[in-house]
């Protein structure tokens, strides 16, 4: 048997003999992204967790067992965690850093001790964001309170622990920014010759859109972070209206980043999309050209539309107008990317197998979720619906049915390649519908308590939202009896599954035409020279082959 | 990393041979990654020079007054300090393009020592300022005491030791990695044929030194109409 690269690695500082020492200082892309993987995942669960507790407190109107209080430290949990430590790190961390440098046919990332440095500056960011949360004082949890967002000037009063929340923000902040910097570099150096951007997977695209969000946008809140926390520490009246400060200013460059931050998280995803429909269609993707423009042209408007956040918060009536249509302008190439994978399905030989199905369940949902957006775009109705569970639930149809459910979609598409395993096809099925059902039968009665004027962030309601919040609640617990279903049908998969062999899926890019699986540490024996387009198929079956030296044979 | 590293060959079709980019020994890549880094610090800085704009147009007078305050004398120096620097240090990369490392590490020690009196300079202001009550958390600058300053000084105020602050942690970042630059070049790892380190510190401190270029106008030159002030000074 050859040998993956589970079985030897490059280290950052010297050749460690042991195993555990390997994995905490391996360069190896393929490693570093797995290990990203497993603590976003537990960190993932933790804030299901707490989403769950609030699920409970809400059962019925009243407090059940937690106080006002707590359940403010339990949404920003839930938040900080979610966006901060799952999310925003997300895909390209984990398949990015997996799948990206294969597609491209090169060894590694561009700079792949950079690549270790950056994992390690996450998990410091992990440590100090759950530093305050073992901070007690008053023998109570004295997590930050504020909600993710740390809008001032509450969050430069409050009591509670907000400056470590704050620099756990700013770390995770600089681990983004260095993540989509080695991408930019290994995207524009490291293509195999011959491939040029417009023979790129369209995954590529997609990390490519991320990485100029990342870095762009990252470094404004990073400073605002960092202000915020010389205002607590100093009191230097920048966002402070008591020395002349203007707290709405905190709002503006906020956004600045986190709105952009948004499309950082969906781009990727989407890319993933791209590459599934096309490979479970046995068709060549339709619109190559527009999925991967669209993609640069979401991350560049999404750059301009801020302000849709600031609606209700003090804004000139000719801001929000221009605001609310340059908003209504992402809807565009989102669209057309959507007409484009519908199009691809159109005559194709469609095989439903799991991450197809997690792909045309996403479909659903993210239409929901990114059509609801428009609506709140609209300045009138975003009076009215502006901090609701109409919003919320927007948020959530879009980012966890959008971009988790994709995140879902790729861990089991790159599941055979990663693992050289296969899960149990029939069990994944399954936890996908209960997953889905479970997922709208939580968020879509939230439209409805939200249009109907339940507000956000609220740990008590009137007795007329009772029936949403009690459907909203049995939702969760499918909902997440999916999500430990999904995950024991990969763990088992992981464990005893069959071998998957090279190329299951029958799929055309690069990171299929492995020499074995899973992949051996420097990937590609050797690397081939790229004169084809990322998706050709004819009659179903896939163009390009090549043979054990990855010359093209067709 | 690896000197001896060989690049891979690609075959396409026709049987011709590619050359295929490797992330080892990838000059081209490295001052791409390095611009890109650049690229954060200006949007970083960029941020605060948006607050400080959006608050002079608020508080007009105020920051023009507070301007007036501070010592242009020191701060006149201190922009010639740093623009010597950096001269040095683009000398001393022309040096070791040249091949003269020796001249080379002597400019880079010239760089460091002007950086060092840049930072004395700015403690010889601070403190200064610190002695006549203007200072970060000190009550000049905290609003509704018998002390407080008008909410215009305050934000100025605020903004000047956040990012002069800011600025000279730069310095001392550029300090620390040019004397790990002497070390690499005494190693032997830094060599006129592979300088890229040496490339990019200057590249660094090219950007530190420009952000003084428009942090000293904005700061130390919107009072200076006022000419007593330049006499004057505190």
């Amino acid at each position: 048997m050859s040998k993956s690269y589970f079985d030897e690695t490059h280290c950052a500082i010297g050749h460690p003999k042991s195993t555990f020492m390997q994995w905490m200082l391996t360069v190896d892309h393929k490693r570093i992204g797995l290990m990203y993987a497993a603590v976003m995942f537990t960190f993932f669960f933790i804030a299901v967790a707490t989403a769950l507790a609030m699920r409970f407190e809400l059962f019925a109107p009243g407090a059940q067992y937690m106080d006002g209080d707590t359940f403010n430290q339990a949404f920003t949990l839930h938040g900080v965690i979610m966006v901060f430590l799952f999310i925003i790190p997300g895909i390209p961390a984990v398949f990015g850093n997996i799948v990206m440098p294969l597609m491209i046919g090169a060894k590694d990332v561009s700079f792949p001790r950079l690549n270790w440095f950056t994992f390690w500056l996450y998990i410091v960011g992990c440590i100090v964001a759950l530093s305050s949360l073992f901070n007690f004082s008053d023998g109570a949890f004295n997590f930050a309170d504020t909600g993710w967002t740390f809008y001032a000037p509450y969050s430069l009063n409050t009591g509670t622990n907000v400056i470590t929340t704050l620099v756990a923000a700013f770390i995770l902040g600089m681990a983004s920014i260095l993540t989509g910097l080695n991408f930019l570099v290994t995207i524009h150096r490291l293509r195999a010759p011959g491939m040029d951007f417009f023979k790129m997977p369209l995954f590529v695209w997609g990390i490519y859109a991320t990485a100029w969000i990342q870095l762009l946008a990252t470094p404004v809140v990073g400073i605002t972070l960092i202000l915020a926390i010389l205002e607590k520490f100093f009191g230097i009246g920048i966002f402070d209206p008591s020395k002349g400060g203007d707290p709405v200013l905190f709002q503006h460059l906020f956004w600045i980043y986190s709105h952009p931050a948004v499309y950082l998280m969906i781009l990727p995803a989407f890319g993933i999309m791209s590459e599934i429909i096309p490979v479970f269609s046995r068709r060549e993707v339709f619109g190559y050209r527009t999925i991967a423009l669209s993609s640069a042209s979401i991350a560049g408007i999404g750059y301009l539309v801020w302000g849709h956040h600031l609606y209700t918060s003090g804004m000139s009536d000719l801001a929000k107008t221009i605001f609310s249509f340059l908003t209504f302008f992402v809807a565009v190439p989102t669209g057309v990317k959507f007409y484009d994978w519908v199009a691809t399905m159109y005559k194709g030989k469609i095989v439903l197998s799991t991450p197809m199905l997690w792909a045309l369940g996403t479909m659903v949902t993210f239409a929901i979720g990114g059509l609801t957006g428009v609506t709140i775009a609209m300045v009138g109705v975003d009076i009215h619906l502006q901090d609701t569970y109409y919003t919320v639930a927007h948020f959530h149809y879009a980012i966890l049915g959008g971009v988790v459910f994709l995140l879902f979609a790729g861990m089991h598409y790159w599941f055979p390649l990663i693992t050289g395993k296969m899960y149990n096809e029939t069990h994944a099925k399954i936890a996908f519908w209960l997953n889905f059902i479970g997922f709208n039968v939580l968020w879509f009665p939230m439209f409805i308590a939200g249009y109907l004027g339940m507000p956000r962030r609220y740990f008590d309601y009137l007795p007329e939202f009772q029936i949403y919040h009690q459907i909203s609640f049995w939702g969760a617990i499918i909902f997440i009896t999916g999500l430990a279903y999904m995950f024991y049908v990969l763990i088992q998969g992981w464990r005893k599954g069959e071998s998957a062999g090279v190329n299951p899926w029958r799929a055309t890019t690069l990171e299929w035409h492995l020499p074995t699986s899973p992949p051996p540490l420097e990937n590609h024996t050797k690397v081939p020279y790229v004169d084809f387009n990322p998706y050709e198929y004819h009659h179903g079956e896939p163009v390009v082959k090549f043979d054990e030296n990855m010359k093209r044979i067709d | 990393m690896s000197h001896e590293y060989v690049p891979e060959i690609a075959v396409d079709r026709e049987g011709k041979e590619h050359e295929v980019q490797g992330w080892q020994d990838d000059t081209y890549g490295g001052k791409l990654g390095f611009w890109l880094f650049m690229f954060t610090e200006v949007m970083m800085f960029g941020a605060m020079f948006l607050i400080l704009t959006y608050y002079f147009s608020l508080h007009h007078q105020d920051f023009i007054n507070a301007s007036a305050s501070l010592n242009r004398v020191l701060g006149g120096v201190n922009t010639v300090v740093l623009l010597f620097s950096a001269l040095t240090m683009g000398l001393g990369l022309l040096k070791m393009r040249s091949g003269d490392v020796k001249g080379a590490k002597l400019m880079i020690w010239a760089t460091i020592l002007l950086a060092i009196v840049f930072l004395g300079i700015k403690a010889v202001e601070w403190t200064a300022e610190y002695q006549h009550g203007v200072f970060l958390g000190l009550e000049a600058l905290q609003a509704g005491n018998e002390f407080s300053k008008p909410f215009g000084e305050i934000l100025f105020f605020g903004m000047y030791f956040t990012m002069t602050g800011l600025h000279g942690f730069h310095i001392i970042i550029g300090i620390g990695i040019m004397l790990w630059l002497l070390k690499r070049i005494n190693a032997g790892k830094v060599t006129p044929h592979h300088h890229i380190l040496h490339f990019n510190i200057a590249l660094y401190w090219d950007l530190v030194h420009l952000i003084w270029v428009f942090v000293f106008p904005y700061f130390y030159m919107i009072g200076a109409g006022d000419i007593a002030g330049v006499v004057n000074g505190h």
